[in-house]
């Protein structure tokens, strides 16, 4: 796998309290891959490094052989697109949200959008199965619908990496996999090189096939969701006992969490057995 | 695209054609009615008592108030857009403060009857020049801007502006006193037309170059952070919004006083009839802040004839009334983005 976006020795963070211990990685053109980790672990910094919200202390991100931090903004809004977990507070219609994300494209003395901006704000509302409510306000949309539109206003950017920072948290089952379902075909389809952070460990282990481990802002293990996903791993990270398995149907891992009670239980018909 | 398009061209015909038929009014009405059909005529024939009431007294009036609603109109709904704000207007960064500040130290001194009455505009404009840079510096933190902190110093920078003036209309003489407070009440009564004529030409200018950053302030009613996630440089945007808004208050407060309520009020109106688009937005507010200030000199000129209100107890009851009617009115919202 040719290494597309490089991170090198990253150091950013909030001061002095928390900063990032020198990361690098990479991953590779058309990858699906996950920022998994406890809260406090460094995933939203990270991501947030990335994304050019927090300014690099140190250390340099290359996308395509191109240093991100020597582009300006503008052209790299046509590179990296980014989906943040907040829903929008505007009384936009879907449509002109989604037309936003054309500004990247737009000069300094074009004030309306040309055709090819409609098109292709139609085009991704139609594959994000918004084009029925391009005329109502984002404010009238469901929290899922509203992602959907971010989703879309971020592929109307035609970025080479999208950047998503928890796409399925306070949605339902339903959503969060129509989501990730459409993430996929997009990474597949596009050929669209995805990072996102994401918090359920079996919705990272379906759907990513690479994954990077946080811990205390340093990595702690990186690589297919097998080697990273074992109890081992995740007892170490998250200091929760769970049980891994194979998913009968995809073969990646599964976790399981075990109740105290029952942990407690287990241990006491052991001890019986012991004492037998 | 195409049904917005015309929207908007409809609704900037309406108010242009409004502020028009306004201007007329204005022109036509005071202590001596003139009537509209005879203002060709007079002014063709250039003499007369007239012809000088028309070019010499409400013509200048009418610029005035034009540039005047224009610029804090528009400059309310830039600072709104910038600050995600709904409460902010022209004069909430401390800029009227420090410019009430200045023309008080004048007055009390008395420079503007040694020097010469220019100095009150001018000690205005120095006043909420200084002010302008105090609450842009003090909320650099490590060369970016932090758009909550300017806020709260605007608002700090304000009320020590207004303490300072307190103390010195408690320590000055009635006759100041009683000229602070005319001047803080606002007056579209300005005779120096050099004046009025750099100020059309400023909130003109003023509107130009906000418009140029429509785009970006599109982009920042998603919030900083993904206006940036768009390619918008902010910390550019927001620097020569906040110049270009406050140069502008300075500049008004200066010649007219503190005008209130046109910054606020008129673009909650505007964005309520033809939304938050900064393309349509800035150009409405100002033609609307124009409108309106031209509406209130003229009830403010006739409704005590052949004595005159001051302009800004106009705005006020005026704006006030007509935001709270609407509000309970219709499902009228304090939109900002």
């Amino acid at each position: 796998m040719q290494h597309y976006l490089e991170i090198e020795k990253l150091v950013c963070g909030y001061g002095e309290n928390f900063n990032l211990k020198s990361i690098s990685f990479s991953i590779g053109q058309g990858a699906f891959a996950g920022i998994i980790g406890p809260n406090g672990s460094g995933k939203t910094t990270l991501f947030k490094g990335i994304a050019g919200d927090l300014s690099l202390k140190s250390g340099a991100i290359t996308l395509n052989k191109t240093n991100m931090d020597t582009i300006r903004l503008k052209e790299k809004a046509q590179k990296i697109a980014v989906v943040t977990q907040y829903t929008e507070i505007t009384d936009m219609t879907v449509e002109e949200y989604v037309l936003m994300g054309r500004t990247p494209y737009r000069s300094h003395f074009q004030f309306f959008e040309s055709n090819k901006d409609a098109e292709i704000a139609k085009k991704y509302m139609l594959l994000t199965n918004i084009y029925r409510f391009k005329d109502k306000p984002m404010t009238e949309l469901s929290g899922g619908e509203q992602q959907l539109a971010a989703i879309a206003r971020a592929l109307a950017q035609e970025p080479e990496l999208l950047l998503l920072d928890e796409p399925t948290s306070h949605l339902d089952i339903t959503h969060q996999v129509q989501i990730l379902n459409l993430i996929q075909q997009l990474n597949q389809d596009l050929n669209l090189t995805v990072l996102l952070i994401i918090h359920d460990l079996n919705m990272a282990s379906e759907y990513c096939d690479f994954l990077i481990m946080m811990k205390d802002g340093d990595i702690h293990a990186i690589g297919n969701p097998s080697d990273v996903l074992n109890y081992q791993t995740i007892e170490d990270v998250y200091q929760t006992v769970v049980i891994t398995r194979e998913n009968p149907v995809s073969g990646k891992p599964v976790i399981f969490l075990v109740s105290k009670r029952v942990l407690d239980q287990q241990k006491g018909q052991n001890r019986k057995k012991d004492s037998l | 695209m195409n049904n917005r398009f015309i929207k908007w061209t409809m609704f900037i015909a309406t108010l242009l054609i409004l502020v028009v038929a306004a201007a007329l009014i204005s022109l036509s009405t005071g202590e001596m009615d003139i009537a509209l059909k005879d203002i060709p005529e007079i002014l063709k024939s250039q003499k007369g008592l007239e012809y000088s009431i028309l070019t010499a007294i409400r013509l200048p009036r009418i610029v005035l108030a034009f540039a005047i609603g224009g610029a804090l109109s528009l400059t309310g709904a830039i600072l709104q857009g910038i600050y995600r704000n709904p409460l902010v207007e022209p004069y909430t960064l401390g800029i009227s403060g420090g410019a009430a500040l200045g023309v008080a130290v004048v007055i009390v001194t008395g420079l503007h009857l040694s020097v010469g009455a220019i100095m009150l505009p001018f000690a205005g404009f120095a006043g909420s020049l200084i002010t302008i840079f105090a609450v842009y510096f003090l909320s650099l933190k490590k060369g970016t801007i932090n758009i909550n902190r300017m806020l709260l110093i605007g608002v700090m920078i304000s009320f020590i502006a207004s303490s300072g003036m307190m103390f010195l209309m408690s320590i000055t003489s009635s006759e100041n006193l009683h000229g602070i407070i005319f001047w803080m009440m606002g007056s579209l009564d300005e005779p120096n037309t050099i004046l009025i004529r750099a100020l059309f030409y400023s909130s003109i200018s003023g509107l130009i170059i906000a418009y140029f950053f429509a785009r970006p302030m599109n982009a920042l009613r998603l919030g900083e952070e993904k206006a940036r996630h768009l390619g918008i440089n902010t910390n550019v945007t927001l620097r020569i919004l906040f110049i270009v808004a406050s140069l502008l208050t300075g500049f008004c407060v200066a010649v007219a006083g503190v005008i209130g309520f046109v910054g606020l009020v008129i673009p909650h109106i505007i964005r309520n009839i033809i939304g938050s688009d900064y393309r349509i937005l800035l150009i409405g507010s100002f033609l609307g802040g124009s409108l309106f200030l031209i509406v209130s000199d003229i009830i403010a000129r006739t409704i005590i004839s052949p004595n005159e209100l001051p302009i800004g107890v106009i705005t006020g009851i005026i704006g006030g009334l007509v935001f709270i009617i609407v509000l309970a009115r219709t499902g009228f919202k304090a939109k900002i983005s």
